[in-house]
């Protein structure tokens, strides 16, 4: 008897070629997979779905999905020229995912992490009730577990469909955030092609740290628009990846093929914030932190905290080799000791 | 509810209230400032870059209590309408808001917000300055404000630009206001690919203010006079400043870490979200020995380790934004 292996893990399109939108060279689409989807002439990043990036980005085998089975309801009874239902529908078909965002907990270089990603292909990768509840749910994850927080986005923005609905979860997915910051817990915001309207508007803006592939869209709105709008001719390189670096929105523009290891060098450098106890104990001359956070707690424990604001220029810890990315300089250590609420 | 396009009657319905929400005449913030509180004393300034006009705020006397009010501003004529931006914040007039919340906060001042916008200013020097950035904060900052927040959809509630100051412990809007995600004519020219459907997209995202009652994205409406705002501003502000008083009365009585509960489980309860449990994918390595031999012996085409873009995979990359905005 034979052992007949399949031909390859897809049939029909891995023959085919696309066209890069950057160079318009004609990329064969099996080497497209092998270079993570960047063109090797121009370096263009192409999109990506959730599962190539759950490949690229986390250690094998350690993505578990949490939320599978939530999916979204129809609250308006939405219907265009199509029927919101309907256009779910075809979206599941074409991707396989339920919806726009997927999110579990998994490890990168080792460290665990709660992470969320955005499938662009699933309704322009757009945020409604079930996205934003995916994005809380990471958040809070994070918050009970004690694990740095990443969101991978990729979306038009604010999902249409559900109105006023998709616009509240701009706040239902921000308030997690302050709750981070007073937990002392990090949130990493990736940033890929496109990133715009309310996701950008939201959490994707508000990260500890903002990492962006190069080149993509990230706006708050779409480009047609912003010159439509004002008839004004858009300086170079409007609206993408590198502008915003050099506009002081984004910390780190970072190829594809060193992303995971980025996300893994910045995991090393910016903890959790040590519980009581932690490596770095406490003490009453030196605390890290950022002020508000004390100021809250100071409010809260009638002012016995203030005096514990300072600021210490410590000599950086094991660095695991290689420069120290900027982000990292002045790593927090909030080292609450006991006083964590 | 079924899904089908909107009844003629809904869609007439719908783009009255937004015509009269825009409507000309229609009080502005500060029309209904002056009419509603003591000796408001106007802020200027985000202590960055400049001073917005398409935002004003300041403290305020209610009754002889110090309140914080912000609010949107559109202007009343050509002039003061190029002066205001029609309305449309930049990044400044966000941070501007932002600057007085944190005021207020220090002070233990309630803050009331009166939102009129067609939304954030879209141009480049927006995009450069970072809209996104100052929206997303002052969300942030609202949301866990420890002072109490009414807020009031007062004529336009548009999109981000709207929320940015729309974030409260009560929010009300005026019978005539409308809230929504994206402009009518943008929604329209997007899943309609043409503005001229404003209309039917209006009466489909359901933006009136009895909608948002009812999908309890609003918690009350303020009446106003017959045929509209702009027929008696004094009424309006009269009705208005009611029910600001009512809905302070409420929300300073609660103590500051309830009311940040309340307000936290309020916004993460918004949506409708259908939880089913269902058996979450994983990429299948049946285990089978022709894969293990096949990678063993590293034939040619012999399966992988399995993989997740083989549950999630990639495909043809012309998909519109069919949703975003
Ligand atoms: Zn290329």
């Amino acid at each position: 008897m034979r052992i007949k292996f399949p031909l390859g893990r897809r049939d029909g399109p891995t023959d085919a070629w696309t066209k890069c939108p950057g160079c318009e060279s004609q990329i064969f689409n099996k080497q497209l997979e092998r270079n993570l989807r960047v063109c090797p002439t121009c370096g263009h990043h192409f999109r990506m779905s959730v599962g190539e990036r759950i490949d690229l980005l986390v250690d094998r085998d350690s993505f578990e999905e949490r939320d599978a089975g939530l999916t979204s309801g129809d609250p308006l009874g939405f219907h265009d020229q199509q029927a919101y239902a309907d256009r779910l529908e075809a979206s599941h078909i074409k991707t396989g995912l339920r919806e726009a965002a997927v999110w579990g907990t998994a490890r990168i270089e080792e460290h665990p992490v709660a992470i969320g990603l955005f499938d662009f292909r699933f309704m322009g990768g757009s945020m409604g009730s079930v996205v934003g509840e995916k994005v809380a749910r990471c958040f809070e994850a994070a918050i009970g577990e004690r694990i740095p927080a990443i969101i991978v986005s990729a979306s038009g923005g604010a999902r249409m469909q559900e109105g006023t609905l998709s616009l509240l979860q701009l706040a239902k997915t921000t308030a997690p955030l302050a709750r981070m910051d007073v937990a002392g817990v990090p949130f990493i915001s990736v940033l890929t092609d496109p990133t715009t309207g309310g996701v950008l508007a939201s959490f994707a803006s508000l990260g500890d740290v903002i990492v962006a592939e190069p080149g993509a869209l990230i706006g708050f709105a779409g480009a047609r628009v912003a010159s439509g709008t004002v008839g004004e001719e858009l300086p170079e390189g409007f609206q993408r990846s590198e502008f915003l670096l050099e506009h002081g929105f984004v910390d780190l523009v970072v190829p594809r093929a060193e992303l995971r290891r980025t996300l893994g060098r910045l995991l090393r450098a910016l903890p959790v914030a040590a519980a009581a106890g932690g490596a770095w104990p406490p003490t009453e001359e030196r605390a890290w932190g950022p002020i508000g956070v004390l100021s809250d707690f100071a409010e809260r424990l009638g002012g016995a905290v203030s005096e514990t604001i300072g600021i210490d220029v410590q000599a950086e810890e094991e660095n695991g080799g290689g420069p120290t990315p900027p982000a990292s300089r002045e790593a927090a250590r909030p080292p609450r000791g006991g006083k964590a609420p | 509810m079924t899904a089908a396009p909107p009844t003629p009657r809904a869609v007439e319905e719908a783009w009255r209230r937004v015509q009269l929400a825009r409507h000309p005449q229609r009080p502005r913030t500060m029309d209904l400032v002056s009419r509603i509180f003591d000796d408001f004393v106007e802020l200027h300034g985000d202590r960055s870059y400049r001073d917005d006009p398409a935002i004003v705020g300041g403290p305020a006397l209610l009754e002889g209590r110090p309140v914080m009010v912000i609010g949107h501003q559109k202007g009343t004529d050509t002039d003061s309408n190029i002066h205001r931006n029609f309305g449309s914040p930049h990044p400044e007039g966000f941070r501007k808001a932002q600057r007085l919340m944190r005021l207020a906060e220090k002070l233990g001042m309630p803050v009331v917000t009166l939102l009129d916008t067609a939304g954030a200013f879209p141009g480049p020097a927006a995009e450069e300055r970072g809209q996104a950035e100052a929206i997303a904060a002052s969300i942030k900052q609202m949301t866990a404000l420890q002072v109490p927040i009414v807020a009031v959809i007062v004529g336009e509630g548009g999109s981000g630009g709207a929320l940015a100051i729309g974030v409260g412990d009560e929010v009300l809007a005026l019978e005539n206001a409308v809230y929504s995600v994206i402009s009518p004519e943008g929604c329209a020219s997007i899943l309609w690919r043409a503005p001229e459907k404003a209309p039917e997209a209006a009466a489909a995202m359901r933006m009136t203010a009895a909608d948002q009652l009812e999908l309890g994205v609003i918690d009350g409406i303020i009446p106003e006079p017959e045929g509209g705002a702009q027929h008696d501003p004094d009424a309006t502000a009269r009705a208005l400043r009611e029910a600001l008083l009512a809905a302070l009365g409420r929300v300073t009585r609660v103590e500051p870490e309830a009311l940040l509960m309340t307000r936290y489980a309020r916004l993460r309860g918004i949506g409708v979200v259908n939880e089913a449990e269902v058996e979450p994918l994983r990429p299948v390595d049946d285990g089978t020995l022709r894969q293990r031999i096949g990678r063993l012996l590293r034939v040619p085409g012999a399966p992988r380790r399995p993989r997740w873009s083989e549950v999630w995979p990639s495909g043809d990359e012309s998909t519109d934004n069919e949703g975003g905005a």
